[in-house]
């Protein structure tokens, strides 16, 4: 076999790329799982609409605006979207969510999906399904960059790297602040820490909003590099959530290590046999299911 | 149930064909059969499975391989594709059953995109045409199941009407004695209290393995009859969307009822027939379905009926 080692650290680092994808969006479902007990199945839809709104926000809100010189540039969408999605995500859980909370927690799942459907239908039947490219990419991420071993885009080692940022800044602050004290607490008993003075359901609403906007700052992260489309939410999801089975959603460093190593092995996989690389985490999470059932850092329920 | 409820209803369905355009009503039985199985799962054990289309599509496409491509009579081909469930159930249940609540219908999803990769990248499958152009063929050897009888000027076709029929009425009925028998009970003793049904000694896994390959076998059943109906068999019968429907069906007509399941496939099925003009638009309605029943509808038509009349359906 032909492996020099340029092939498979370009595919691990394609992969690494996928990997923080993974990892950012099993991260926020993680954080939601914590607090609301629901399976967010409507996250992957909100990361197609967030690189939505990166790439209307580009070409079509300067016409709305009757300013057609004007574009919602990159670095502006990645603030913009996570407001805007993690908005929609606080109606969500206002109106919808916060009325299942005495109910199965399968019917928080049952209402996402439908949710999902909701959103990823408007959005079949306006943009094509085999997606439109992002032309915002600023200048600067522009070009490639040498590795030493490689040559390298630049814009997915800004990918990897905000990324990584982004991640351990959310576990920094859930496990190492005041204020991560006050959501673990939540987790565990909330019903003590309402007795102790602290608003949780205000709480709960804010951590659905920021759990839903991680995934729309992905979905700007990603509209550059994959073509933006109505099913790129459900493609993803799944695979995501296969990730979440592996490695449990207990953990919060838990869920973004498995993202990305399982997004490595993905990359690395193209080049060993290329044809399972569509379907080796879902071999994987049967793997995991036979040897260690609770998932690699989850807590036997 | 009421023994003439249950006679009514069977003169209803054998009535059907000549009342209501017969391929609609045979897709109805499908998807009726398909939800009735689900529910099997959802309703009398508590497991939400969101990957039941593999069963239900896996089917369709090993019953359109064996009558097409190999030849089969049709009868050996439903047997076939429902066999080929029951196993794929078994693989399937064993691994999911391996987590609880949550975990479980994450774990049905990721495996029946697997069996989606399958559909589309082996070599019988047809990739993303899928197999088309299945031959109904001789029931036994015998009866033509392409055969249309004419009453007054419309052509009928009532062989295949009466065949899927009486499947459908088979599957049904093994469902309902499933819930009905002391194994039932079981099952319902797990949905309600899992640790309470293992401390009485039951081998908890045991019983949702069973359920969980009986479930999976008829909801092949249901796919392999859709395959020689639509003489099709697609992606979309192992897709996501074809899972998240029959949890829909369940949902709206009831979840844990007899007739529930047939209810929301009778409404489903006629919403999509319906609002063809819609277009695409139908996922947005089907979505919205979904959001207001888990919000205010949790018990489904069948289930509302049966409070209203104080006795189960």
């Amino acid at each position: 076999m032909g492996m020099s080692f340029q092939t498979v650290m370009s595919q691990v680092m394609l992969g690494l790329n996928n990997g923080v994808f993974y990892a950012i969006l099993s991260l926020g479902l993680a954080v939601i799982f914590g607090l609301l007990n629901i399976v967010n199945f409507v996250h992957g839809a909100l990361y197609m609409l967030g690189a939505y709104v990166a790439l209307l926000g580009f070409t079509m809100l300067g016409p709305l605006l009757g300013r057609p010189d004007f574009h919602l540039n990159y670095w502006a969408a990645l603030i913009v979207a996570p407001l805007v999605v993690g908005a929609l995500g606080v109606l969500i859980e206002k109106t919808m969510l916060r009325r299942l909370r005495k109910f199965d927690h399968l019917y928080g799942l049952l209402l996402t999906f439908g949710l999902a459907l909701i959103i990823q239908g408007v959005f079949t039947n306006y943009f094509n399904v085999s997606g439109d490219a992002y032309d915002g990419k600023p200048e600067v991420l522009s070009g490639v960059v040498d590795l030493g071993f490689m040559l390298f885009p630049k814009y997915r080692v800004w990918v990897i790297g905000i990324s990584l940022v982004v991640c351990f800044s959310t576990w920094f602050v859930i496990e190492r602040t005041k204020l991560g004290s006050y959501l673990r607490a939540g987790t565990e008993n909330p019903e003590l820490v309402k007795a102790f003075g602290i608003n949780v359901p205000l709480m709960i609403t804010l951590t659905y909003g920021f759990g839903v906007g991680l995934a729309a700052f992905a979905g700007v992260l990603a509209a550059p590099i994959y073509s933006v489309s109505p099913v790129m939410g459900s493609e993803m999801i799944i695979t995501v959530f296969a990730v979440v089975v592996i490695g449990g959603m207990g953990s919060i460093m838990g869920s973004i290590l498995t993202g990305l190593l399982l997004g490595m092995v993905e990359g690395f996989t193209k080049v060993v046999y290329a044809p399972a690389s569509g379907t080796v985490i879902f071999l994987i999470m049967v793997i995991v299911l036979l040897v260690k059932p609770a998932g690699l850092f989850g807590k036997e329920a | 149930m009421n023994r003439y409820v249950w006679l009514a209803l069977v003169a209803l369905g054998l009535l059907a064909p000549f009342a209501v355009y017969p391929v609609f009503m045979m897709k109805l039985l499908c998807f009726a059969l398909f939800a009735a199985a689900f529910n099997l799962l959802l309703g009398y054990t508590g497991l939400l499975s969101f990957g039941h289309a593999a069963f239900f599509g896996g089917a369709a496409y090993v019953t359109g391989h064996l009558v097409k491509n190999l030849g089969l009579t049709p009868e050996l081909g439903i047997l076939g594709g429902t066999l080929f469930a029951g196993l794929l159930g078994y693989l399937v249940g064993s691994l999911a059953i391996r987590r609880q609540g949550i975990y479980f219908a994450m774990v049905t999803l990721a495996l029946a995109q697997i069996v989606y990769f399958l559909a589309l990248k082996l070599p019988f499958t047809g990739g993303e045409d899928g197999l088309q152009g299945i031959p109904r063929g001789l029931l036994f050897g015998l009866i033509d199941l392409n055969r249309h009888v004419t009453v007054g000027s419309t052509p009928l076709p009532l062989s295949l009407y009466y065949f899927t029929f009486a499947l459908f009425c088979l599957g049904f009925w093994v469902i309902y004695r499933a819930i009905h028998s002391p194994f039932g009970q079981v099952l319902k003793a797990i949905r309600e209290n899992e640790p309470r049904a293992r401390s009485l000694g039951y081998k908890v896994e045991r019983f949702k393995l069973i359920a969980f390959v009986l479930s999976s076998a008829l909801a092949g059943m249901a796919g392999a009859m859709k395959c020689l109906i639509f003489q099709l068999a697609s992606l979309t019968d192992v897709s996501w969307h074809t899972s998240g429907e029959v949890v829909l069906m369940t949902l709206l007509g009831g979840v844990g009822t007899v007739l529930g399941p047939s209810a929301g496939a009778f409404t489903v099925v006629t919403l999509q027939s319906q609002l063809t003009m819609v277009g695409p638009w139908i996922t947005v309605i089907i979505g919205g379905i979904f959001v207001v029943c888990v919000l205010v509808f949790r018990r489904g038509f069948v289930g509302e009926l049966g409070r209203l009349l104080r006795r189960s359906l």
